[in-house]
């Protein structure tokens, strides 16, 4: 399962997933710019991340709590996801996101 | 003026391998001071999750963030430690007799032996908007918190956020502002209902505004802002603004940590592995804000951290002094430390 993000500087990685582990969890280990403060309890925004427009049906619209902890940061858009909140699995294999600015460590 | 205190060992950061320090090191009779920023005990359990479920202390099959801080509480309740919230250290000096002198932002000084840092991610700092420039305007124009009710008074005032924060402090300023702008990127607020309703019979009567969008940039000159521009789905938007407050929340930065001379790897505190001291002798760092070869960042792993600190720590402080090694179930010395004999 090949997960491609895009981090803050522009840069393309193909990142091998994991069937039941968090994207989150993923894009950690690899050591991108992602801070992930909270460590998958959704009690932080700091795994925001922008969802491909092909893959939003795939991944489906944030939970309330997901869409309240976004607004602690400034710069959500329609296509706005935690990625804690998006599992691995066979369905999401190819997934193409970007990290938003407010998930790098210095943020 | 300036305070002077003088103890054992000052611990900075309150969360919970802080405060299971506290426990370690009273058991060697080393008197604890704790600095924190937040103003509570708990650190990231207290502060991130107090709600959520931890599964992985052992001997608590599931135990709450609020729980486990209440339960390190009470347990380190017999050594007394003390608490100083709401401080952040500014500078941290070694003495040439080995100790150690550190200023506070509000104005005190502690004369320690030992310094423990269980600062986890970093000091909680307010989250900054992702807004080009917004650095130069901050604590000028663009404020983060309001410590004094005056530097908005007659001001254009643009508040956002969406939470109790944002919506208290609308209501707040209110009646001394001259124009009041709330922004949030939705009509849906975490704040509590009755502030909500309360705003928005202010906004029906006129006396705010209230716009969905998202700040995208602002104006001015020489830290003064003087227009918000908002990304909104009406289209783009400028209000004039004198003052900016934006309420985000908090987020974990190193901060000063990093300004102390300690080998630092990637954001953490480089310590061995007997001692979990610092480069600096006298230092020690325990918790998610050390780094070793195989650290894994579990509670479990800075207690365990802090047994080991304190040994090391109760060597610096009482140099020379036989330390025996005793358990809690057995020792009576200890059991009398803990009030139980």
């Amino acid at each position: 399962m090949i997960i491609h993000v895009t981090d803050q500087a522009g840069e393309n990685h193909e990142l091998e997933g994991l069937e039941g582990w968090r994207v989150m969890e993923v894009i950690r280990d690899w050591g991108l710019n992602i801070k992930a403060e909270c460590g998958g309890a959704m009690s932080c925004a700091t795994c925001h991340v922008y969802v491909d427009k092909d893959w939003l049906d795939v991944v489906g619209a944030p939970s309330d709590e997901e869409e309240d902890m976004l607004d602690s940061v400034g710069d959500v858009r329609s296509n706005s996801r935690l990625c804690c909140q998006i599992l691995c699995s066979d369905a999401i294999d190819g997934l193409k996101l970007t990290l938003a600015s407010s998930a790098a460590k210095d943020a | 003026m300036t305070t002077e205190i003088t103890t054992d060992v000052v611990v900075i950061g309150a969360g919970p391998c802080g405060l299971f320090a506290a426990f370690e090191l009273g058991l060697l009779d080393l008197k604890c001071h704790f600095i924190d920023i937040l103003d509570r005990p708990g650190g990231q359990c207290a502060e991130l999750y107090p709600e959520k479920p931890i599964y992985d202390i052992p001997g608590f099959p599931v135990v709450t963030g609020q729980q486990l801080t209440d339960n390190l509480m009470a347990q380190i309740a017999p050594f007394a430690p003390e608490f100083h919230f709401n401080r952040m250290i500014n500078t941290i000096e070694r003495q040439e007799d080995g100790s150690f002198r550190l200023s506070t932002d509000a104005d005190e000084v502690f004369h320690a032996k030992v310094v423990v840092i269980a600062a986890g991610g970093g000091s909680f700092q307010p989250k900054r908007p992702p807004v080009d420039g917004i650095e130069a305007f901050e604590n000028k124009s663009v404020f983060y918190s309001v410590r004094k009710m005056d530097d908005f008074r007659g001001q254009d005032v643009v508040i956002v956020g969406g939470g109790d924060s944002a919506l208290d402090w609308t209501l707040n300023l209110q009646p001394i502002v001259r124009s009041l702008t709330l922004v949030h990127r939705r009509a849906v607020f975490k704040a509590a209902p009755a502030s909500v309703n309360k705003m928005q019979e202010l906004v029906g009567e006129g006396k705010i505004n209230f716009l969905t969008g998202q700040i995208a940039k602002l104006d001015g000159e020489d830290g003064q802002i003087n227009h918000v521009h908002l990304t909104t789905d009406a289209g783009d938007l400028s209000v004039p603004a004198t003052r900016l407050l934006p309420f985000f929340g908090l987020t974990m930065k190193l901060g000063p940590v990093a300004d102390w001379g300690l080998e630092l790897n990637d954001n953490t505190i480089v310590v061995d592995t007997e001692k979990f001291e610092t480069s600096v002798p006298g230092i020690f760092a325990i918790g998610d804000i050390n780094s070793y070869p195989g650290k894994l960042k579990l509670i479990l792993s800075g207690f365990h951290e802090a047994a080991l600190m304190a040994q090391a720590a109760k060597a610096i402080v009482s140099p020379g002094e036989r330390v025996v090694f005793q358990y809690t179930t057995s020792s009576t010395k200890l059991q009398k430390k803990l009030g139980v004999a």
